[in-house]
């Protein structure tokens, strides 16, 4: 194992970055303001004119702004991780290529997750700039949403790299896509207090990491307090799903690149 | 080849020459059908998450027209008009160019007897089929939970069909002159505004209304407007209006398909 040598590929995928960033930035920084836009002023103003005109005691745009923060980390690991990997594991072969030189299999995925790492911190840093354009951090502490945001895209991105890592062709991506990312998008506390979910969903949603995401982005946005114990709690649940990604997403790396 | 008769048994109009190309599709999805499969619960997703969820903090909304609907009635009808729209979006999109640049399906169908009009008319007629299976699959979950108002919402399938059709002939004409797979980027920048911002979630009275007009020429607003229209009983003559754009965007769309295919096909 050596990081100068995933450096390297995470240097490839900056290099790279360069032609195809325009992209990015409408998949990951237009679409999470326009649902902002929608759903917090469009759809939050009928929630105020209503009897419950607040949600958790916030206006809607301020209850849902963290949310987006912390889903759009989610969909960012997603984005990254499905055609991005096998596209360079399958069609276009680069880490065939890669691996031509001294560079090792581990040192391959350490350097694609370094470059995940980038690419989450780039669009929550500057969602996060919008959400203060917007008012709604309210304490100089909610820039700690910025890595909490992180963790909880790295929370999905070693798991989905070990998916990625098992397909042969994309339409397992559908169903990732549809079965996982857009489910927990809609009904992991993004948009409306996991408490009005039945029990059991309920149950469903705090086992993944993205409710815990949210939880912690929306208590340092919104200055709530949370108890230590709480927080901290959050925090195991996000760094051991990075952490049992990255071991999963290793093994499976070098299952399909050894050969 | 088992399949291939099995599908041939179908009664499908062999006749009609466009009919061997949706044939070929379904051929094709037997090794991909979780893609289709799992594109039926998107729009159903947002029901529960938006419609339901959402739905349980805003009270009830006041359509123009004087009705009073829940939050799930009002916003059920634009997601089946959205559905409509994904299918056959998601056919005439990534799926067309795939096969026109990459996989040169349509030049291969041209040795044939089959012509340009009846690969456009086939592509076009199967997206159309994959909107129609996600609006009819909706339409049935509205049902169920009780969120069509009136018995006029039976006919929100043909209009989800005439808008699929209409979303069907656009996206083929707009993907003749997609040049490469970044171009896809500036398509998600219509299609992401056309489905959040098109009165599927507010009415669009809350916008302001210079927003409003912009909206209102819109496909996607027209389907909405209409199937809304149909599942909650509020008919008007604002319906034929919906209808009457529809198909005169289709119209449009399927002259410049046809066309942008002849230009890039016979050359």
């Amino acid at each position: 194992m050596n990081l100068a040598r995933a450096g390297v590929v995470l240097e490839r995928n900056a290099l790279n970055y360069r032609r195809t960033w325009r992209g990015s930035i409408i998949v990951s920084f237009v679409s999470p303001i326009l649902f902002l836009a929608a759903m917090g002023l469009g759809l939050g103003s009928l929630i105020s004119h209503g009897q419950h005109r607040l949600v958790a005691g916030y206006p809607y745009l301020d209850y849902l702004a963290p949310g987006l923060l912390a889903a759009t980390a989610m969909q960012t690991a997603a984005l990254e991780t499905m055609y991005p990997i096998l596209a360079k594991l399958m069609w276009d072969k680069i880490y065939e290529s890669i691996l031509a030189t001294p560079v090792r299999v581990a040192e391959v995925f350490i350097g694609e997750l370094s470059w995940i790492c980038v690419r989450l911190l780039i669009v929550t840093t500057t969602f996060f700039t919008v959400m203060v354009a917007f008012r709604v951090v309210h304490t100089p502490a909610g820039i700690l949403a910025i890595p909490i945001a992180v963790l909880t895209g790295l929370a999905f991105g070693g798991a989905f790299m070990a998916y990625s890592s098992n397909q042969r062709n994309d339409s397992g991506f559908a169903a990732l896509n549809r079965f996982v990312v857009i489910p927990l998008f809609l009904l992991a506390g993004t948009f409306f207090p996991i408490t009005n979910l039945p029990a059991v969903f309920q149950a469903i949603a705090w086992l993944t990491p993205l409710a815990h995401g949210v939880a912690l982005t929306r208590a340092v946005t919104l200055a709530t307090p949370m108890a230590p114990p709480a927080a901290l709690g959050h925090l195991a649940v996000l760094v051991a799903y990075a952490a049992v990604g990255f071991v999963i997403g290793r093994r499976n790396f070098e299952r399909r690149l050894t050969v | 080849m088992a399949v291939l008769q099995g599908l041939r048994a179908l009664p499908l109009p062999v006749g009609f020459r466009a009919a061997h190309i949706i044939e070929r599709n379904l051929i094709h999805y037997r090794r991909h059908w979780i893609i289709i499969f799992s594109g039926f619960f998107e729009p159903l997703l947002y029901l529960l998450g938006i419609g339901y969820g959402v739905g349980s903090l805003v009270p009830a909304i006041h359509v123009p027209g004087g009705q009073t609907l829940r939050y799930a009635v009002f916003v059920a009808p634009a997601l089946m008009a959205s559905s409509a729209m994904n299918g056959a979006v998601y056919e005439t999109s990534f799926n067309f160019f795939f096969k026109l640049k990459h996989m040169k399906i349509f030049d291969a169908a041209l040795t044939t007897p089959m012509g340009v009009g009846d690969v456009a008319l086939g592509e076009i007629g199967w997206a159309v089929a994959r909107g129609s299976v996600y609006a009819i699959g909706f339409l049935v979950v509205m049902t169920a939970l009780g969120l069509n108002a009136s018995p006029s919402a039976i006919l929100a399938l043909p209009a989800a069909m005439l808008l699929g059709f209409t979303f069907a002939s656009i996206g083929t004409a707009t993907t003749t002159f997609v040049r490469t797979w970044q171009d896809f980027d500036l398509v998600q920048l219509i299609l992401l505004p056309l489905f959040l911002f098109s009165a599927t979630f507010t009415p669009i009275s809350l916008y302001p209304a210079p927003l409003q007009v912009v909206i209102e020429a819109t496909p996607l607003y027209h389907g909405v407007d209409l199937i809304r229209g149909l599942t909650t009983g509020a008919l008007g003559p604002g319906l034929v209006v919906d209808v009457a754009y529809l198909v005169v965007l289709a119209a449009i769309g399927l002259t410049i398909a046809g066309w942008r295919m002849r230009a890039l096909l016979l050359k």
